[in-house]
């Protein structure tokens, strides 16, 4: 029996990508990593700043999303997300930018906790890719 | 009778005015394929998204506490609406059916004694709105210098919208927006998002679903979210009709500047020929009086 199943990534202009070789996926749950194997229970969670990483046969991929959602059920995964960035495309120019963006908003005062919160985390994971 | 000089000029003004209408035509119809293709690119996302909130909302356990987003705060008295139009003209009745649309919707609320408060978004609603109900503006946006319709602005909106929700100023939001049918039809669709109906779709499976964290707050962190997903979903569909309705408009005035072409020219032939005729009787007549 394989172990595949299938994963869509959707942001608001298009449909970003579909796979549907996928052995699992690592997402960045807000309450902590989150792996997704075939069969896994339908889930509804929300995304923080982080990586996806998704293992297939076609090869391993990474991404760099600010936010989203994910839903698994009847082993289709969808992810939801505003901001998706390809590590693969993602040059040091481009990161520069967004770890100057996402300091810019921490240093904002008059946000929300919450909103300080997630951008501190955009600063934490954009400085450790390299 | 207007004179042979006269005439000419107008058959020149006239064709050169075609040439315009002919390239604005095609330009719009250039856009269109594009903004149509963004507008079914966009489609997924929102549909998805209603989908989970749709899961969420049935799965949510205590309708009493439920977000106010989705609930609504229990009272209809304040009514915002966000009417969104172009920011150029030339483009048919696209922005008139909007406004016509928008202010049936006013007169209504107006008339039932509630509150109304506007959004305008593109300047030609702004324009169009301000003359009757200048004092019920709140705010006007315009994309003008963005090319296309993008999720940044919309998720300007969007946060806009829920701010002043949080503050209090409304109860109910509606949007109005043109949707794209196809290239002659375009439909004005006044859409509430606060509070969200859901039109009791209840047909999504009965497959409970593991939530994490708890439902309340991965809703509370959703609504806001689908706000300006629905907006820019409006978006895609008005930027859509707009290139529509201005490709239909333009074929026609190029049509109807051909037919004029074509009746002035007729015209500037027959006073040309009067005029060679009468000559040639007075030369005639002149020499038979000799």
């Amino acid at each position: 029996m394989s172990e595949e199943f299938k994963v869509e990534i959707v942001n608001p202009e298009k449909s970003f990508l579909v796979k549907d070789d996928v052995s699992e996926v690592v997402v960045p749950a807000f309450e902590g990593e989150m792996g997704i194997l075939k069969d896994h229970i339908s889930i509804i969670s929300f995304l923080k700043p982080g990586i996806i990483k998704i293992l297939s046969k076609s090869g391993d991929e990474n991404y760099y999303v600010e936010d989203g959602i994910v839903e698994f059920k009847n082993n289709n995964l969808s992810i939801l997300t505003s901001t998706i960035f390809n590590l693969a495309d993602m040059d040091k120019s481009k990161q520069q930018d967004l770890i100057k963006q996402a300091e810019e908003e921490a240093n904002k005062t008059d946000i929300s906790d919450q909103s300080k919160y997630l951008a501190d985390q955009k600063v934490e994971v954009l400085k450790t890719l390299n | 009778m207007a004179s042979l000089d006269d005439l000419k000029k107008r058959i020149a003004s006239v064709k050169s005015t075609q040439k315009i209408t002919k390239a604005m035509k095609m330009v719009a119809a250039a856009k269109l394929r594009r903004a149509q293709e963004s507008a079914e690119k966009g489609r997924p996302y929102s549909e998805k998204m209603n989908n989970v909130i749709l899961n969420l909302s049935n799965g949510i356990s205590d309708k009493e506490n439920a977000p106010k987003l989705l609930s609504g705060t229990g009272q209809e008295k304040n009514h915002l609406c966000v009417v969104m139009t172009s920011d150029r003209g030339l483009c048919g009745g696209f922005n008139s059916n909007i406004i016509k649309k928008a202010k049936s919707y006013f007169a209504k609320i107006l008339d039932e004694g509630k509150e109304l408060k506007i959004i305008t978004v593109g300047s030609k609603g702004n324009d169009q709105l301000k003359r009757v109900y200048g004092d019920k503006i709140i705010e006007n946006i315009s994309f003008k210098e963005s090319k296309n319709a993008n999720y940044f602005d919309a998720d300007k909106v969007g946060k806009m919208v829920i701010e002043k929700f949080e503050a209090g100023e409304f109860d109910v939001c509606t949007i109005f927006y043109n949707q794209f049918k196809n290239v002659i039809t375009q439909i004005p669709q006044a859409q509430q998002i606060i509070p969200l109906n859901n039109e009791g779709e209840e047909n999504s499976s009965e497959e409970s679903y593991e939530f994490e964290p708890d439902e309340d707050e991965i809703l509370s962190n959703l609504l806001p979210k689908n706000i300006s997903t629905q907006i820019f979903k409006a978006m895609l569909e008005n930027s859509a009709s707009e290139q529509g309705s201005r490709m239909s408009a333009m074929d026609n005035a190029t049509r109807n500047a051909g037919e004029m072409v074509d009746k002035l020219t007729i015209e500037y032939n027959r006073s040309r020929q009067a005029a060679i005729t009468k000559e040639l009787i007075e030369i005639i007549s002149g020499a038979e009086s000799l």
